[in-house]
């Protein structure tokens, strides 16, 4: 019964260890998943407002300058 | 000058900034160490300096100007260029010091790239307010010429070759390797080349909104 629960033990212990070797972090795991397009989207939305608001802006622009 | 009035550069500004948006977070980055996924700044956080370099020159060139022909417009430009320069220099710098605290450990960590960044800004921040401590125009225009010109190729000195020298951490500096190196596949450059363009046009775009602000503030200010 010891050996059995010793050997189980330090089986235990070698997968732990394998499960600490990983390469570089990366975010991998968060593509597959398909969540990184969220955020995408959230960038690429205020990113759009922020240039449709520079367009309404030079619109303004432009019938204050033919009035001036 | 008729072309700060057309909008198709000002549409391929933005289509390109949000095609580096997609692809600088879906495209393979290298994996190295420290770096991680924050190898993906080199698609926001350059371009920021890449878009204040443009704007300057711009600043500089159109500071030259206006002590060789006197045209006030000119000194309007390059003003107004300073003044949107230095919206990407403070974008630079924050997104810098982010990236500095994951990589580095600290926000600031006095390391030689950050300190002479800091400088540079200050030299900007003063050319601002010596312009704007001057009440007789052509007297300010010519002063601010004149500063404008000394102040680009300190604040190149300062951000692009002292940290060189030194042992900055920053990547590029200190024998350290810059993106050159990272890219040994080269697919970074896709991303990298579209937003070096795209950025500098943003920041194009918002200051010649400022400079045609300016430019009817002034008209009005003349009748007055």
């Amino acid at each position: 019964m010891k050996k059995i629960l010793l050997s189980l033990l330090l089986l235990f212990s070698a997968t732990l260890l394998y499960a600490q070797n990983n390469d570089v972090e990366m975010a991998d795991q968060m593509r597959s998943s398909g969540k990184i397009y969220v955020v995408i989207a959230t960038i690429v939305i205020i990113f759009i407002g922020l240039a449709i608001y520079l367009f309404t802006i030079d619109k303004r622009l432009k019938k204050i300058e033919r009035e001036n | 000058m008729k072309f700060i009035y057309k909008s198709w550069w000002k549409l391929l500004a933005v289509v390109m900034v949000i095609y580096t948006l997609i692809a600088g977070l879906l495209l393979h980055v290298p994996a190295l160490p420290i770096l991680h996924e924050t190898i993906r700044n080199l698609y926001f956080h350059v371009p920021m300096w890449m878009a204040m370099l443009v704007i300057f020159s711009i600043s500089v060139f159109y500071s030259i100007q206006y002590l060789r022909t006197g045209k006030e417009e000119y000194d309007l430009i390059a003003v107004e260029s300073v003044n949107t320069g230095v919206v990407f220099f403070i974008f630079g710098l924050v997104t810098g010091m982010i990236w500095a605290k994951y990589t580095w450990g600290d926000f600031w960590s006095n390391d030689p790239k950050q300190n002479s960044a800091a400088i540079a800004f200050l030299l900007y921040c003063a050319y601002l307010v010596l312009r704007n401590s001057i009440d007789e125009e052509q007297k300010r225009g010519k002063i601010s010429a004149v500063y404008n010109i000394f102040a680009f190729p300190i604040m190149i000195v300062l951000i692009f070759i002292l940290p060189r020298l030194t042992d900055s951490l920053h990547p590029g500096n200190g024998g350290n390797p810059a993106f050159g190196k990272y890219d040994l596949d080269s697919r970074m450059r896709i991303v990298l080349y579209p937003a070096f363009i795209a950025w500098p046009l943003i920041a194009v775009w918002i200051a010649t909104l400022r400079y045609r602000i300016r430019l009817i503030e002034n008209k009005r200010n003349t009748i007055e």
